[in-house]
């Protein structure tokens, strides 16, 4: 029999409308499946907090699905479940973000109420404390677990307290208890806009008709206040080789994380950081760092390294769960495998393996729904351009043994980490 | 959508379902033995086997099937559940094959070397001691062991600490020689693929693979419970946790889907759908009690539990918790649930059902598990037997099941924190 052709989103596929205030829709159609995907985002995240009261920007994503000025709690969220459709918000360091999906049938209340939401919430005192007693037993209980301390531990060593990425977007336990619903109503105010929004759908419907009920719901919305970007130090990575202990009684296992401040997504090496740390900590059973603390040395049942740069520069790390008398070891280890991606060329054959891994995933990555529309909005998100897809292949084998022994140097120290471990 | 379902000489299932949406294929093989059929002091050993699969055979040697998949950009993992072992593979179509030859060579020729084995040995002590980490982890393995006293499901899958430290390379050996057999198997292949030319490279990998009689696993019924228990766990911490379980039914029986209602109106849908409007989000979260509801059964081959999860905020007890749990199934014993409740039961089901077939692994996982469970219609007629429901069988399991002579309650009582053993550094301390 003759299989289908199968092609990348591109130009070609997604269809790309700015509406007249500044909101960009893309639509790319999968008539394959009968839901319907939505992603988007607007520049609302959690660096636009008051740095003593973090937790402003995702409390207030939060608070739109907790009513408006035509529907209140139970209206609203019933609106979404009555017809088995969800719509989530979620705060990021730079966006908020949304995400959502519905039957093709029910697209258009989908739309309707996400329009509802971003448009007309209301703060009301007892949606936000219960939200605020809700944050505060999860963090209590985050405050027992070993691998969120010690992921803490090193954002708050790498980042300095006069920096948004110092503090937990979530808020922590204290500045919680200092937000407002008035903090809520005027950071909504201030920093919801169509200008700079994106809204990307994938599935079942034309991107005439999907494109026509976003309009509908969304076109005539206009912010004319002022939105600032706040400004930030300079990053500057660790000097020393540094190590903070969280101690949390009755745990059997610690966490260690050790790390530095890895790339943006904007920065020119960021492709060849990506395939640095996937020889490190990725590739195959987690690269480097899985082969020796797992395979060879039987540690850990997870140890791995993670690139988390986005529109700004997050953290390039190696995290390992280990038993405590194993946690110098494990350090000792971990810090060998970085010096060697720092000192020497990785293998043609490294190389080779990752760039095929890079390029071999997409139509993994672009199997759902959620993947195509999750993969356009970074495409718009980080200035790629829709035909990203089409030149990745060419662009990850442009990558040389040098580029990625630059990069890692450039980012990494063996000798200039931080260290965070706690159990 | 026509499935080709067929057996091989050696007794190997195969059912294959083509899927063109993508250019991708999933193929899952799944062996018919998981933790509950593992005898005391052998805890753990199908997860431990399964863990060893991936150590490597002489045409395979360590890492290197890791690799082959990553470059082609595929995906591949395996899991161990109470009641079965699956291993998937899911690869652009056009390298489908090396999952095939994968699997077919470690289906007899895993090594079991025996410092690969010590060595994993730690990996697994190492996961289960992550596990423990968590004081969840504490709460719902008293809950299982309270409500099974014969059965195996009355062990988590990891095990238990004592038979990890003990179990001996030649334990997990004998284990893989006798139920990882053709006649014990299920291929499940979903994807981009013509189904005839699939079940050629199918017969071809795995039609020479010896014939053996399939083995007969180890089961003992679990007797009825005589009466409500109750299990207390400490541990230290600040959050309270409050479970209710009830014993119910095995997934392919009727009254688990009248069940999986009851559960949709107390707590929601799931499957990517919210609860908040369910019955328990409006009574735990709108009046601050509760951080967190959740609920749920597993698919399960013999009768297991459905059980609901209570994070308690600060200031509430365990019992104010309960009484607000117990009143709201009292009156769907004594009331039922409305028409509308019903109704949209149905519709998030429904919905949750198109998400989960975007992808061609959640479709061949679904089948694979349908065919352990011994219903192989059990995921295709599922929404079919959900809308049979009715407003009556709703009161009437609620009645039959969510009974006290049923009921296992746990209570995890944090002890809180020992400020002598708590510190974080704030200063920071240089070493070099």
């Amino acid at each position: 029999m003759t299989l289908p052709r199968y092609a990348l989103p591109s130009t070609e596929t997604i269809h790309e409308t700015v509406l007249q205030n500044g909101i960009t829709v893309l639509v790319y159609e999968n008539p394959a499946v009968e839901s319907v995907v939505l992603y988007g985002s607007l520049l609302a995240g959690s660096i636009y907090d008051p740095l003593d009261r973090n937790g402003i920007a995702s409390l207030t994503a939060d608070a739109l699905l907790r009513g408006t000025t035509t529907r209140d709690f139970e209206t609203l969220n019933s609106a979404l479940e009555d017809i088995g459709a969800e719509l989530d918000t979620s705060t990021g360091k730079h966006r908020m973000t949304f995400s959502g999906r519905a039957l093709v049938e029910d697209f258009t209340v989908l739309i309707d109420v996400l329009a509802d939401a971003l448009q007309n919430p209301i703060f009301v005192e007892n949606e936000l404390a219960e939200e605020r007693l809700k944050r505060t037993t999860e963090l209590n209980f985050a405050h027992q677990d070993t691998r969120y301390m010690a992921t803490r531990g090193l954002r708050k060593a790498l980042y300095p307290a006069t920096h948004a990425y110092h503090y937990s977007t979530y808020g922590s336990v204290d500045s919680l208890q200092h937000i407002t619903t008035s903090d809520l109503r005027r950071f909504h105010s201030q920093y919801y806009r169509p200008d700079g929004m994106t809204i990307v759908v994938v599935g079942a419907v034309s991107a005439q008709i999907a494109t026509a009920i976003i309009a509908d719901a969304l076109g005539d919305w206009q912010n004319s206040n002022q939105s600032d970007l706040p400004i930030f130090p300079d990053l500057s990575p660790p000097q020393d080789l540094i190590r903070l202990d969280t101690s949390i009684a009755g745990k059997i296992q610690a966490d260690i994380i050790i790390g530095t401040i890895g790339p943006s997504r904007f920065a020119d090496d960021y492709i060849a950081t990506q395939l640095a740390n996937s020889i490190l900590g990725e590739f195959g059973m987690m690269g480097r760092i899985g082969n020796v603390i797992r395979e060879q040395l039987g540690l850990a049942y997870y140890a791995y390294s993670r690139l988390d740069g986005g529109e700004g520069a997050g953290a390039w790390s190696v995290t390992a769960g280990v038993a405590p008398e194993n946690v110098d070891l494990t350090i000792e280890k971990a810090r060998d495998e970085i010096r060697r991606l720092t000192t020497e060329h990785v293998s043609a054959e490294d190389l080779d393996d990752n760039q095929a891994y890079f390029t071999g995933r997409l139509p993994l990555r672009l199997e759902s729904n959620y993947g195509l529309a999750s993969t356009i909005h970074a495409m718009i998100q980080y200035n790629l351009g829709l035909d990203y897809l089409v030149g990745y292949r060419e662009q990850i084998f442009s990558i040389t043994r040098d580029d990625i022994l630059n990069a890692a140097q450039h980012y990494f120290d063996a000798d200039k980490l931080i260290i965070s471990v706690a159990g | 959508m026509t499935d080709l379902v067929t057996q091989l000489s050696n007794g190997l299932q195969v059912i294959l379902r083509e899927v063109h949406s993508a250019p991708v294929i999933s193929f899952w093989l799944a062996y018919d033995i998981g933790s509950r059929n593992e005898r005391t002091g052998q805890t753990g050993i199908s997860h431990w086997v399964e863990h060893m699969m991936f150590k490597g055979t002489q045409k395979f040697p360590a890492g290197v099937l890791d690799r082959e998949i990553d470059r082609a950009g595929g995906q591949w993992n395996a899991f161990t559940s109470t009641d079965y072992t699956m291993y998937y593979a899911t690869l652009p179509a056009n390298r489908i094959q090396i999952a095939l030859e994968a699997e077919a060579d470690r289906m007899i020729n895993a090594e079991f070397d025996p410092a690969e084995t010590e060595s994993e040995r730690t990996v697994i002590i190492s996961e289960r001691q992550g596990s423990e980490n968590s004081p969840t982890f504490w709460l719902n393995e008293a809950v299982r062991a309270s409500a099974f006293r014969v059965h195996g499901y009355h062990h988590t899958i990891i095990g238990d600490m004592a038979d990890l430290e003990s179990m001996t390379r030649d334990d997990l050996y004998a284990h893989y020689k006798m139920y990882y057999t053709a006649s014990n198997a299920l291929i499940v292949a979903v994807g981009a693929f013509d189904a005839q030319e699939m079940l050629q490279q199918i017969e071809a990998e795995f039609g020479h693979l010896p014939t053996q009689v399939k083995p007969t696993p180890f089961v003992r019924p679990e007797p009825e419970q005589q009466g409500e228990c109750r299990v207390t766990v400490e541990r230290s911490g600040m959050t309270a946790f409050l479970s209710i379980a009830h014993h119910v039914p095995e997934s392919t029986h009727d009254d688990w889907f009248k069940l999986e209602i009851i559960d949709s109106v107390l707590t929601g849908a799931g499957g990517g759908v919210d609860n908040r409007t369910s019955r328990l989000y409006k009574a735990l979260m709108k009046t601050g009690i509760a951080a967190s509801i959740d609920g749920g059964m597993s698919e399960s081959i013999d009768p297991y539990l459905y059980e609901l999860t209570v994070t308690l905020n600060d200031g509430y007890t365990h019992a104010n918790a309960e009484e607000i749990i117990l009143a709201e199934i009292a009156d769907i014993q004594r009331n039922g649930i409305t028409q509308y409740e019903l109704d949209k039961a149905k519709k998030q089901a429904r919905a949750a059902f198109a998400y989960s077939t975007e992808s061609v692994t959640n479709q061949a996982f679904w089948i694979a598990q349908s065919a352990m469970l011994g219903d192989l219609t059990w995921y295709d007629t599922f929404l079919e037997r959900l809308n049979a429901v009715t407003l009556d069988d709703v009161q009437e399991a609620a009645q039959k099941y969510l009974i006290p002579r049923r009921r296992i309650t746990g209570l995890l009582v944090p002890t809180g924190i020992d400020e002598s053993e708590y510190y974080e550094d704030e200063a920071e301390e240089v070493l070099v």
